[in-house]
């Protein structure tokens, strides 16, 4: 196993902790960052993938879908703290209503 | 300490679990791709002579995809006119931003715009481009903001909303004459198709930095005339 697939799975374990507390959490705040840390789990897995060429240079289109996915990630995660901060001016707390399922 | 994860149910233990099935199934999908291979880089390597730059990553982001690229432009002033439509710039702090900050601000931002100038320029040939250039021009605005700049009130209306759309709107119109012209959208003319470029680049960069650095304002500034 070479460390372009090393580097893949670490992308592959970051997004499932990301979807964990993104499950998990109540906060807001907390969820936001667990998308960015999925999120980051799926550029990881792009960028390694695309070092897999035989040559020394790397395949360049999974490079340019991670620049654009960076700045679209960058004003998605701006575009939900002002919602969450619009939740809190609104209900006071920036947390979901808890629900226990039993 | 406050309480992260809620008590602890047998949900929980079978989230666990599914998820780390999930990580299993995405290892194994990972693992058993192809070792060595080219993907798309064969094609990027034969057709650079025709793009107009000699950065792989520019020409496949500006003219081989430049659809993801303008779409994404798009992207950007939608997050912004939710973010605008949300809320206003909350009230101003009259904090002194502290001497070391106030002069490391006036260093750095200068060296920052012309870092992004730099970065606008190299990307043609070697790593850099519209989104580097973009987002260090972005971190100059985020920068003055920290220190208690904010855009004065003549220009926080139309002339901020030009320089918001002009990446977009250049994109779109050297699209539209395009087609105006006979060729396909974005299928730009090998001979023009550098200066093209830098000039949706030059448009994009100072776009995503304002848009940028509006995001971080968090809100619609104040308008003069709707005092």
């Amino acid at each position: 196993m070479n460390h372009v697939f090393l580097y893949a799975l670490v992308g592959v374990g970051l997004f499932t902790l990301g979807l964990y507390t993104l499950i998990v959490c109540a906060h807001l705040l907390r969820k936001i960052l667990a998308i960015n840390v999925m999120g980051s789990g799926v550029f990881l897995v792009l960028v390694a993938l695309g070092g897999r060429t035989p040559g020394a240079i790397p395949d360049p289109v999974p490079h340019a879908m991670v620049i654009t996915g960076i700045v679209v990630a960058v004003s998605a995660t701006a575009l939900a703290l002002a919602l969450m901060l619009r939740v809190r001016a609104e209900t006071g707390r920036a947390r979901l209503p808890e629900e226990r399922l039993e | 300490m406050t309480r992260v994860v809620e008590k602890q149910t047998p949900f929980h233990w079978l989230l666990v679990a599914l998820l780390s099935v999930l990580a299993v199934g995405l290892g194994y999908a990972v693992l058993s791709l192809p070792g060595q291979t080219p993907g798309l880089s064969d094609f990027v390597t034969e057709n650079i002579e025709t793009s107009g730059v000699s950065n792989p990553v520019t020409a496949v982001l500006l003219n081989f995809r430049g659809y993801d690229t303008l779409l994404e432009m798009g992207v950007l002033l939608l997050a912004l006119l939710g973010v605008w439509s949300l809320s206003r710039v909350p009230e101003q702090s009259e904090a002194s931003p502290g001497p070391v900050l106030d002069m490391l601000s006036r260093l750095l931002v200068p060296l920052l715009i012309l870092v992004a100038g730099y970065l606008l320029w190299v990307g043609a040939r070697a790593p850099g481009g519209a989104f580097q250039a973009g987002a260090v021009l972005g971190a100059a605005g985020v920068l003055l903001l920290l220190v208690g700049w904010r855009p004065d009130a003549r220009l926080s209306g139309l002339p901020l909303r030009i320089t918001l759309v002009m990446g977009l709107g250049t994109f779109v119109t050297v699209g539209m004459v395009l087609i105006l012209v006979g060729r396909r959208l974005l299928e730009y003319p090998p001979p023009f198709a550098a200066a093209l470029m830098l000039l949706i680049e030059a448009a994009a960069t100072l776009s995503i930095g304002i848009t940028l650095a509006a995001l971080f304002m968090g809100g619609r500034p104040a308008e003069r005339s709707q005092q």
